[in-house]
């Protein structure tokens, strides 16, 4: 799942403690997915490590402070660019990314979802076309129907989140 | 490969001044023989006023389209180039209910001075090739759903139209129907028409070769073209 390039986010909007960025997540997610403490430091260390992140000092109450570098930011900014691919997607990663995309306030929410859509309407026609050659047998067909209505129902809820964030902006 | 409808910057306002209304602005688009294209965007996108554009059906306020190689602009006769040249498939069918599914596809072939029993063969061609010849005498309260939807369509199609212009041509009609009806809309692309498709969805939109995606009047964005398989 894409915690990394989350809690980037939460910290392109400032410093934050590492609780601070669990809570943010959660309340950004909808608590769908629960994150422990424990991978957020693991995944800030490594991300430090990356030169993603950088650390300040630990203060008297013994929490350390993190804040986005240059190559966080440009991180940020290639997640938000690019689809996730079809093929290999982690479960609901788009979800979470647009979540994210309306909670940084600063992203181009209406241009993530336009190329989503896009890039899940390009999918739909090489799986329509993957049926059309033919199929060996109803099992395949119907796993590749299975991944046409699955195309659908993402490109019907991308139409959905333009629809309602186009009410919330007017 | 030919253009068989190109459209270029077009524009169509309805009304004038602080009431104007810009249905479509900046509009360019072509679709060549074999080419299946689909429109997809919201209600209100100007979807179907692009498809009555390209049909000749609405004239635009800017801008040109060209049929088979003809400016629309210069043509007096609208009404007998649609007939000829393009054929169109609406969700509502309006089958003449006192006419055969037969003689319902016989009509603008008739219209267009060509003898009956020369439009029957044509039409009974047309039909047999969608899998219709047992029905083609039946009345259209005697078909099914996806039955008389065929038929429209074949009356849409016989002749040597090049051009075929469909409006959310699946309606209501269940999954597995409406996929009959791409399938055969893809086979008329095959046999070398050009299909340009308005539909709100992507499930039907994915039998395209490449899919445009209208808001507010423009083009925002459409797919590469899928390279073809043929």
């Amino acid at each position: 799942m894409s915690i990394r390039q989350s809690l980037l986010t939460l910290l392109s909007k400032g410093t934050r403690y590492g609780y601070q960025l669990r809570a943010e997540f959660e309340s950004s997610t909808g608590a769908t997915w629960p994150l422990n403490i424990g991978q957020v430091y693991t995944t800030l260390s490594r991300m430090e490590r990356d030169g993603l992140v950088s650390s300040g000092e630990q203060d008297e109450q013994g929490r350390v402070g993190y804040t986005i570098t240059e190559a966080g930011r440009a991180e940020v900014e290639r997640w938000f660019s690019t689809p996730v691919a079809q093929s290999d997607r982690p479960r609901d990663e788009l979800v979470i990314k647009l979540a994210m995309a309306v909670a940084a306030k600063d992203v181009d929410v209406g241009a993530v979802i336009q190329r989503q859509r896009t890039a899940t309407m390009r999918a739909l026609q090489e799986l329509t076309r993957a049926k059309r050659t033919g199929t060996d047998g109803a099992a395949q067909r119907l796993v590749l129907d299975s991944m046409i209505f699955q195309a659908e129902a993402e490109q019907r809820w991308l139409d959905h989140c333009e629809a309602v964030l186009k009410e919330a902006g007017e | 490969m030919t253009s068989v409808v190109t459209l270029t910057d077009v524009a169509r306002v309805h009304g004038e001044g602080e009431a104007a209304v810009h249905a479509l602005r900046g509009i360019s688009l072509d679709v060549q023989a074999g080419e299946l294209v689909a429109v997809m965007g919201p209600s209100g996108s100007g979807k179907s006023t692009l498809l009555n554009l390209a049909g000749g059906l609405d004239r635009p306020t800017s801008g040109e389209v060209t049929v088979e190689g003809v400016p629309l602009s210069t043509v007096k006769d609208l009404a007998a180039l649609r007939r000829r040249s393009i054929g169109y498939v609406f969700q509502d069918l309006n089958l003449i209910p006192s006419l055969t599914g037969a003689e319902n596809v016989m009509l603008p072939r008739e219209l267009d001075g060509v003898r009956t029993r020369e439009a029957r063969a044509e039409a009974l061609a047309v039909l047999e090739e969608m899998g219709l010849a047992a029905v083609a005498d039946r009345f259209p309260d005697e078909l099914s759903g996806g039955q008389r939807q065929r038929v429209a369509i074949a009356r849409s199609l016989v002749g040597e139209r090049r051009l075929i212009l469909a409006d959310e041509p699946t309606g209501a009609l269940d999954t597995p129907t409406g996929d009959e009806i791409l399938e055969l809309l893809r086979s008329r692309c095959e046999a070398g028409a050009a299909v340009l498709l308005v539909t709100h969805e992507s499930r039907y939109a994915g039998w395209a070769d490449r899919v445009v995606f209208l808001r507010d009047g423009q083009i925002v964005d459409s797919t590469a073209p899928v390279v073809s398989a043929r």
